[in-house]
């Protein structure tokens, strides 16, 4: 394939220990990128390209990864779009939420946003590439998928849908090259001039069990979830679909 | 005619010989280099072949027997055959000496043929089934070769006829026992096998010794290579090593691996070693197969490689590598001491380091042990919670104690906990001087190790060794034999030399200094199962069998115990990489416990206590030697305390 893939990659952290590792959503964006593109994967990362952690991602197979250098506290949303639209990417994969720092889930979507690329959630599979259109399997809950067309360049997220990363070895960790390269450092205010606190866990609901029998509560496990209200619109032009959607969201408070 | 045709042969035949043995060199050679005291070994060869090898081969009388009458009578004969008739020097009492070593040759060699006419499957057929022939052939045509030189019979009796026929004997007989030995003959064990001893790479074995911990690999040299990938990566003694397999098929019958139905036949491992050193397929393999699922073991033929090919999927499947426990009976039966699992670890070193292919869970255990220090996962802040009621004293506290209790993974097992606990109430209640690292401790990077990432092990060896390093102790005490052996035998290439001991052994001396008053074992029957890391890679087999013998216990021995107990299936990251066989390995074991009627066995490992109680009721009870010793004590009576007071439900407002 000749379609030019990026992984985008940060340091995680381990759930117990908190020691930093390669984080596992990024990892396993890097297994999907090597698996579409092979040794053409480029994987990119921003921050400080003497961080150890890093290596476990080289220990996958790769011969170089590129940083982005930044100190702590930077704003990578710029730098990133910047390189990915030098670079000429045209599939973006990264993880859906980054283990340290922030960790807030925003980045593609800002990303996507900067760049003007379309953006799938929990991508789960690469089907096809042809003419600029991929074909891509979208993974929903309870193990459901959701067939997309779309045209690159795109972007995508990928959670614990994606093929299981593979397993980072010591030699080519020890023999690939952080490759770094300096760029312009942005404050990244929204973070540095925030006040942190730890999250609080969140109450948890209780668990009322309603079902009598096993079969009840096999059904109400395997039970597609399902909304309840909305209202589905049939053989409407597209105007009247679009105001209705529009007028949805100004109601939910989405559009203001 | 005799005279001029077998000086011709007997040369002839050194000759080749001679040229064989150079290739044979020369292949040895192909392998990476290795410090040995080339001419020191050769001196201790004897001594190593007469005494550290035949203390091996004397295990089984009949074969012990049968192989000194052969090989001595041989090895006498050739040297009087050279000088008789190779020189000439017909001198009536050399004729009488090789007359007596052909007898004795003799003798030994119908030994060897009775054993082949039924053979046990693992011994291997092909050329083999032809060696006691060719041994009978050659003792025989120089007894009578040899009968005019003792002046028993006229110089040319039997006439042409007699001469063509032991003409023909003589060269049947050197072509095997001479350049066969040198041209890949079943006889290439005893040239191969002699040097083989002379140039081992664990020397240490040799007059009583012991060298069981894993050779480190250079990590701070980014060119040295990350295990073996290729045959001609072992060092060239390696090799040599396994060019000495005499197909004994010790190894096999041996291995919990092979009887359980795994892929892995020891035995046909270091053939295909040899069939890589040499390059070539498995074709000509006679023995038995590895074994595959449908019991109809992989087929031969279909695997074959040379120097410079990689091993695994060419040679070997990576499968036949997981599949071994190392536990290291293969090691202790082989009568040529060849290192079979130096060989697989080594394998495995590169499979793991660079290719990443640990199989099953092996990558998410290396994974924790790098995030958490221990192969669970658990979060390491939890280490001590076994111990949360017992007061103990932390090191970082004490800085200097006697006894450093390593308390090992086995801290975040609930059922270990309970061995733990035992341990430390009889640790109590001889009043001992002791401490534990706490939170300080890590794993001891023995998993890590055996599944071939040595990088995790050096990291976690080395940091245990810095933590070691800050406190002054007089010896360590465990209840992990894996532990054990790894803190013993594998830090000290880091310079980590410390005197570390099993529980068991340090029980046993606390019982013999009278620092414990024990009452009797109250229950059935008893036997004992031996950890492998205990027993064979550290030979203590006495220690815990005094101590069951102080609580009044009779152990009720398994056929396979000491030196030959079988693996309970636990070591070498086995349950981790979890390669199918037919039956699992600890039902074997059990099984060998349920012959000997016993209620209960004993142990003193954590992986066979897991593994043993993995197995499906009813069967005897496991318990480790610490918490048979702890039932046992007869506690102080000491002042009694207030009963504490009877507590309040908490009013609810």
């Amino acid at each position: 394939m000749n379609t030019k893939v990026i992984s985008l990659v940060s340091i995680g952290a381990h759930p117990t220990s908190g020691r930093a590792r390669r984080a596992e959503q990024d990892a396993r964006a890097v297994e999907l990128g090597l698996q579409l593109a092979g040794d053409n994967l480029q994987v990119l990362h921003a921050g400080d390209s003497q961080e150890p952690a890093l290596r476990a991602y080289l220990g996958m197979g790769l011969e170089q990864l590129h940083v982005l250098e930044q100190p702590a506290g930077a704003d990578a949303l710029g730098v990133l779009g910047d390189y990915l639209r030098d670079a000429g990417a045209e599939l973006v994969l990264t993880g859906s939420q980054a283990e340290t720092g922030e960790g807030s889930g925003m980045l593609p979507f800002l990303l996507a946003e900067q760049l003007g690329w379309p953006l799938v959630v929990g991508l789960a599979e690469v089907e096809s590439i042809s003419n600029g259109v991929a074909q891509v399997l979208q993974a929903l809950p309870r193990g459901q998928r959701r067939r997309l067309k779309v045209r690159l360049p795109l972007l995508a997220t990928v959670d614990n849908a994606a093929p299981k990363p593979r397993q980072s070895a010591f030699g080519p960790a020890r023999r690939g090259v952080l490759a770094a390269r300096q760029v312009e450092i942005v404050e990244d205010e929204l973070f540095t001039g925030a006040e942190l606190q730890p999250a609080k866990p969140r109450p948890k609901r209780l668990k009322v069990i309603k079902a009598k029998s096993g079969a009840d509560r096999m059904k109400a496990a395997t039970a597609k979830a399902s909304g309840g209200g909305g209202q589905v619109l049939k053989d409407v032009s597209p105007q009247a679909g679009a105001e209705a959607i529009l007028k949805l969201l100004i109601e939910e408070g989405v559009v203001r | 005619m005799l005279n001029t045709l077998l000086p011709i042969l007997l040369f002839a035949a050194l000759g080749l010989a001679v040229l064989g043995a150079l290739r044979r060199v020369s292949l040895w050679r192909q392998g990476r280099p290795s410090k040995v005291d080339l001419i020191g070994g050769l001196l201790a060869m004897p001594r190593r072949y007469m005494v550290d090898l035949h203390h091996v081969v004397a295990r089984d009388k009949y074969m012990a027997n049968t192989h000194v009458a052969t090989a001595g009578g041989f090895v006498l004969a050739a040297v009087l055959a050279i000088l008789v008739h190779g020189f000439g020097l017909h001198n009536r009492i050399l004729g009488y000496a090789l007359l007596f070593a052909s007898v004795l040759m003799f003798v030994g060699a119908l030994f060897v043929y009775a054993r082949r006419r039924n053979p046990p499957a693992r011994l291997s057929k092909g050329p083999w089934m032809r060696l006691p022939k060719s041994l009978l052939a050659f003792s025989v045509s120089f007894f009578l070769v040899t009968l005019p030189v003792a002046g028993i019979l006229p110089a040319n009796f039997g006439g042409w006829v007699m001469a063509v026929i032991l003409g023909v004997g003589v060269l049947w007989g050197v072509s095997e026992l001479f350049f066969g030995m040198t041209w890949g003959g079943p006889m290439k064990h005893a040239f191969a096998g002699a040097l083989h001893l002379a140039w081992h790479r664990r020397a240490e074995r040799f007059g009583g010794g012991r060298s069981t911990g894993l050779k480190p690999l250079d990590l701070e040299d980014p060119q040295a290579l990350l295990g073996v990938e290729k045959p001609k990566d072992f060092t060239w003694n390696q090799l040599l090593g396994f060019d000495a397999c005499v197909q004994c098929g010790k190894c096999e019958a041996a291995c919990p691996a092979f009887a359980a139905g795994q892929p892995l036949n020891p035995k046909k491992l270091i053939q295909d070693m040899v069939v890589g050193l040499a390059g070539g397929t498995d074709a000509n393999f006679a023995g038995s197969p590895y074994p595959s699922l449908d019991g109809s073991g992989k087929p031969i033929g279909e695997h074959g490689g040379n120097p410079h090919q990689p091993i695994v999927n060419g040679l070997v499947d990576a499968e036949t590598l997981w599949s071994c426990t190392t536990c290291r009976a293969c090691v202790e039966e082989c009568p040529m001491m060849i290192e079979h699992v130096d060989a697989i670890v080594d394998m495995r070193r590169h499979l793991t380091l660079e290719k990443g292919a640990t199989p099953n869970k092996g990558a998410e255990v290396l994974d924790n042990l790098i995030a958490t220090d221990n192969p669970g996962g658990f979060a390491p802040g939890g280490r001590m919670n076994w111990a949360a009621d017992l007061n103990l004293n932390l090191l970082s506290d004490k800085k200097t104690t006697d006894v450093l209790f390593w308390v090992g993974d086995g801290a975040f097992d609930m059922r270990n906990q309970r061995t733990l606990r035992a341990f430390v109430k009889v640790l109590k209640a001889a009043k001992v001087d002791f401490a534990v690292l706490g939170l300080e401790e890590r794993d001891s990077g023995d998993v890590a190790r055996r599944l071939g990432d040595e990088a995790t092990f050096q990291l976690l060896a080395r940091r245990n060794i810095q933590t070691l390093a800050k406190y002054s102790f007089k010896r360590i005490v465990t209840c992990d034999p894996h532990s054990f052996h790894v803190l013993k035998n594998e830090y000290g290439a880091f310079d980590g030399n410390y005197v570390v001991q099993h529980h068991s052994t340090y029980m046993a001396e606390l019982i013999e200094s009278g620092k414990l008053s024990l009452g009797q074992h109250k229950g059935g029957t008893v036997t004992y199962h031996d950890p492998c890391y205990l027993g064979r890679y550290n030979g203590e087999y006495q220690a815990p069998r005094d101590v069951l013998n102080a609580l009044g216990i009779e152990v009720k021995e398994m056929q396979r115990s000491g030196f030959r107990s079988r693996c309970c299936g636990g070591g070498g990251g086995a349950p981790i990489t979890d390669i199918p066989g037919k039956q699992r390995i600890p039902d074997m074991r059990m099984e060998d416990i349920r012959e000997t009627k016993a209620e209960l066995v004993a142990v003193g490992c954590p992986q066979c206590t897991a593994m043993l109680e993995g197995v499906v009721e009813p069967r005897p009870l496991i318990k480790d030697i610490a918490e048979l010793v702890a039932d046992a004590l007869i506690e102080e009576v000491v002042a009694s305390q207030p009963a504490p007071a009877k507590r309040k439900p908490a009013e609810v407002h």
